[in-house]
């Protein structure tokens, strides 16, 4: 207590001195007369008197110094005193500084803005309780590993698991809400009713979902995210007890959830509805639709609670044979669930940026070499005036701090922006599937790593002048001495440098092999033609279109509508996702006149209607499409994919083969018609599985996507398509209007790939940049230290190609030095981002030799200008100089 | 003047507590002149090193001070003893007695040395 107020009071008087100083000089000088006085009075001459006084108070200066010293915080001051030295020598050389700062705080505002996605992603803890506790459980078929539980499942592992205190189902669902202008399909999600206490999450208004309000008959009630409950009801604390009309049903509002509560699987979910266990979907056990969350217990691992839920399938698989054969188990810690596909892409940016500050560093780090070495004559004169080797290297601690402290502070500034951009040039729709960066910035964590950084860095920069200067300080006075430190100088700067190339080579390589997936993913083939075409999601109230036939008469009426709106060619209708959203419904089929021993050939679906093909551009193969007439009444038909024909058929013809469901029903026989090539329904980088496609009109949705086929520019038919899908009827929720071209360039694939390759690749420029700067910087210091040698030689007949080839020789090393270590630290590099890498391998010669070949040649062009420079010394002044 | 001792560490600032408390409040060169004359002239005091004692003790809120004026009519900043400057002066003083006390057995005659 004592000592803090001690030095409160001390640090105050940092900012007083020199009221203090005043003060105590007139208190010194009370001193002094009263002293003298004394000693007048004990008969000393006056001039006797004050020398005896001033003797007895042991020197003036000493005391006002021991004084001052006690008053204040010497070091600081001192500090201060450096500090401001160095701001006067920066301004000598404003270039330095300049160069300097700047180079550093590009390195800390690249480091910081990836760490404060890395943060808010990856460390920022989850705001559940105990998240490391936490669980997704899924099921799992060959097709998916994380595929979805039915509900009868879901109601049995709930019962018989002995590993979790709590077991909970979600979905991501489009519930189509009534509003007073119409109806929407905000983005919802339907829970089991004990989904938020296994989270650990409380509402902050209203109450949470009671058990059993998820059962059969229960009445419906829907809790609002705190997002809807500001938008649409203006954050009024009176929405509990309100309803609202959800599918038709009247809903009541019972809770509101917490402003930094999300879910990521499902969006930024406004409504939160409980599960209808009598839904066309959930009654069936076959009819996967849920994905699971759940807490172990304490002291039970990840790996026994999949072997306890393993074993659970298993049974179900032989109690259930027709609707869980090969149904297995799979449990993922909820963190991986949520963030997992952002992960890899993180942690190569961070490594990326990290590269960058390293360079970054490294420049700075040369950059101030070069200034203590012009700068070694002042500092051996102020050492041979007294300065001791700790104020000395005080002041390089000045330097690196202030250098530290600019550049950590610009760079946190400009890190500020650029998490602003890079948010903004996430898309929309993906933004809202990563609900965790919606407090992106700069949080304490992200400002204390900063720091770190800047304090790092400051270290460097002051260690390494300092060591340097204390081991030429005798050489800094004497001319002579001049070579052999410029040697010493050039040893470590070339050093340096190689590490510069080095970094610089695989950032390079990093970004050429990025580069080169977002080509090939970008380019794949898609088996469609992906240009002019224009996409429109609908949801139709059940209410009114219960029947098949209602449904398929409005897919018509919305087909032939938007095929006769000006500007579209073609239209066409299919169930929701259309190519790239990845047609999750899948079916099993079991072929007719085969033998069958239970296995489930797993395949997904999709269905469409008549024109569909047509619309995408697709290719028939053999056979034909079905027509627009064959409905219900008809005869089951289907068109496959050429990968269905490939695994099913090798060698045969599948055209005219029948196929049905597990049991064959009569009813579900079905007919290939034709096969189609195949078509990439799922992401861009993902292998094509066998699929089947079947006619809209013979299994109708209420929910659909329309694509149309336009001859002008695609964009501008959304707002018609929008208008006329309205004109048909009011009640149709329109949603998702996109075009394919959009939706391959802001596919989470590529949206992931070109991210991380325009990145890398800007960390790449800016390390070729630096690198180079840096090479530059040690040739044409290396120049200036030989001028003479160089003249010398020249003088004795040396010819100018001979002084170009000495040089240029000298960077080639470095350079080759720095080529090929980067060359193998890029292979190695590549190898652990190779999750990221698409249609190409790690170790891709085409691009490793582009890289290597880029950097030389502008490694090359840097040190070919001090080359010339060397060249066309003049061998008489060169001398003369001296 | 060689026989004169040096102040020890640590034992100036309870000088300096001892004088204000037995002399009322004081200037600096008084105080030094009291710690001279206390010690019989055996210490010698450089009256300059008073000063930055002072400020610590100010420092520490043992002692505050105000500008006033002296006996013969000057301008003398004057130091007076604070709540807390007694009682950090009396367990002080109390502790310094101990460990006199106890060296003092150390150099005593020892008597039951039997």
């Amino acid at each position: 207590m004592k000592l803090l107020r001690c030095w409160m009071l001390r640090v105050a008087g940092l900012f007083r001195k020199n009221r203090q100083d005043r003060e105590f000089a007139a208190e010194l000088e009370s001193h002094l007369q009263m002293h003298t006085e004394d000693n007048l009075r004990n008969g000393m001459g006056p001039e006797q008197a004050r020398r005896e006084a001033m003797l007895q108070l042991g020197g003036l200066e000493s005391t006002r110094e021991a004084y001052r010293e006690r008053g204040s915080v010497p070091w600081i001051e001192h500090l201060v005193q450096d500090v401001r030295f160095t701001l006067r020598q920066w301004r000598k050389s404003p270039g330095f500084a300049f160069t300097a700062v700047l180079i550093l705080s590009l390195g800390i505002c690249a480091s910081v803005s990836i760490f404060g996605f890395v943060d808010a992603a990856l460390i920022k803890p989850l705001p559940y309780q105990d998240t490391a506790r936490l669980v997704g459980v899924f099921e799992s078929i060959p097709l998916f590993s994380n595929s979805n539980l039915s509900y009868l499942d879901y109601v049995d592992w709930k019962k018989l698991n002995k590993s979790f205190t709590s077991l909970d189902v979600y979905s991501g669902r489009a519930l189509l809400l009534k509003t007073p202008t119409g109806t929407e399909a905000p983005v919802s999600a339907v829970v089991s009713a004990g989904f938020f206490r296994t989270l650990g999450v409380k509402p902050i208004l209203g109450r949470d979902f009671n058990p059993g309000e998820d059962s059969a008959g229960a009445a419906p009630v829907v809790m609002l995210s705190y997002a809807a409950w500001q938008k649409r009801y203006g954050g009024r604390s009176d929405v509990i007890g309100q309803t609202m009309t959800i599918n038709g049903a009247t809903t009541t509002i019972v809770g509101v959830l917490p402003r930094a509560f999300h879910f990521a699987p499902v969006d930024s979910a406004e409504l939160w509805k409980t599960v209808d266990p009598t839904g066309q979907c959930e009654s069936r056990r076959s009819c996967h639709s849920l994905f699971g969350v759940a807490r172990l217990k304490d002291g039970v691992t990840l790996h026994a609670a999949l072997a306890d839920v393993t074993l659970i399938a298993k049974q179900l698989e032989s109690q259930y044979p027709d609707s869980n054969r090969g149904q297995g188990a799979d449990v993922s810690p909820l963190t991986d669930v949520i963030v997992g596909d952002v992960r890899p892409i993180l942690l190569v940016l961070l490594g990326g940026s990290g590269l960058l500050l390293l360079i970054a560093c490294v420049n700075v780090v040369s950059l101030l070499l070069v200034r203590s070495e012009g700068r070694k004559r002042e500092i051996a004169v102020r050492s041979a005036l007294g300065a001791s080797a700790a104020r000395l290297a005080r002041q390089f601690l000045a330097e690196g701090l202030v250098m530290a402290g600019m550049g950590g502070l610009l760079g946190i500034a400009a890190a500020h922006w650029a998490m602003r951009l890079l948010t903004m040039l996430i898309p929309e729709g993906m933004l809202s599937g990563m609900p965790y960066l919606q407090d992106l910035g700069l949080n304490a964590r992200v400002i204390s790593a900063a720091g770190i950084i800047a304090l790092l860095a400051a270290g460097l920069f002051c260690a390494i002048p300092a060591w340097r200067s204390a081991s030429d300080l005798r050489e800094g006075m004497a001319e002579g001495g001049r070579a052999s430190a410029g040697t010493a100088w050039r040893r470590l700067g070339s050093r340096l440098v190689v590490v510069e190339l080095t970094t610089a080579v695989v950032l390079l390589a990093g970004a050429g092999l990025l580069g080169r997936s977002l080509y090939r993913l970008l380019h794949v083939d898609l088996g469609i033609v992906p240009e002019h075409l224009a996409i429109t999601n609908i949801a139709a109230p059940m209410t009114k279109y219960k029947t098949d036939e209602l449904t398929v008469a409005l897919g018509r009426r919305v087909t032939e509508r938007i095929a006769s709106l000006p500007g579209v060619q073609a239209a066409s209708i299919a169930s929701m996702g259309i190519p790239l959203g990845g047609n999750g419904n899948t079916t099993w089929v079991r072929f007719v006149g085969r033998p069958f021993n239970g296995e489930h050939n797993e395949v997904p679906f999709r269905e469409v209607s008549s024109g569909y093909f047509n619309t995408l551009h697709a290719k028939l193969l053999r056979g034909r499409y079905f027509t627009d007439a064959e409905d219900s009444t008809k005869p089951p038909v289907t068109v496959v994919n050429q990968a269905f024909a490939k695994r099913y058929f090798p060698g045969e013809d599948p055209i005219g083969k029948r196929y049905g469901n597990i049991q064959l029903e009569p009813k579900s026989i079905t007919e290939i018609v034709g096969v189609v090539e195949d078509i990439r329904e799922g992401p861009l980088d993902q292998e094509i599985v066998p699929a089947i496609y079947t006619p809209f009109n013979q299994n109708p949705e209420q929910y659909f996507t329309v694509v149309a086929r336009t001859s002008q520019a695609e964009q501008t038919v959304l707002p018609a398509l929008a208008e006329a899908i309205h004109g048909i009827d009011s009640e149709l929720v329109t949603g998702y209007q996109t075009t394919m071209m959009d939706r391959i360039r802001q596919s989470p694939s590529a949206y992931m790939h070109r991210t991380s390759a325009w990145l890398v690749g800007g960390f790449a420029a800016l390390a070729l940049l630096l690198g180079v700067v840096g090479l530059y910087g040690v040739i044409a210091y290396s120049v200036g230290q030989r001028t003479r040698e160089i003249g010398v030689r020249m003088a004795l007949g040396a010819e100018r190609r001979s002084v170009y080839q000495m040089i240029l020789k000298e960077a080639g090393r470095l350079i080759a030095i720095g080529v090929l270590a980067g060359l193998v630290c890029s292979v190695a590099v590549a190898q652990l981002m190779s999750k990221l890498l698409f249609g190409i391998r790690s170790w891709d010669a085409p691009t490793l030799l582009a890289v290597a070949g880029l950097l030389a040649l502008a490694a090359l062009l840097a040190s070919y200008v001090p080359a010339r420079r060397a060249a066309s010394i003049n061998p008489m002044e060169a001398l003369r100089t001296e | 003047m060689s026989d004169k001792a040096e102040v020890w560490q640590g034992t100036l600032a309870l000088m300096i507590l001892k004088t204000i408390e037995a002399m009322g409040p004081l200037h600096g060169y008084g105080i030094a002149r009291r710690i001279e004359q206390t010690s019989g002239n055996l210490l010698t005091l450089n009256y300059g090193t008073i000063y930055p004692a002072l400020l610590k003790l100010e420092q520490e809120g043992a002692i505050d001070s105000e500008w006033g004026a002296s006996e013969n009519n000057r301008k003398a900043k004057f130091y007076r003893l604070t709540r807390a400057g007694k009682k950090q002066l009396e367990k002080e003083a109390r502790s310094w007695e101990q460990a006199t006390t106890i060296l003092a057995r150390f150099f005593a005659p020892t008597e039951d040395l039997a």
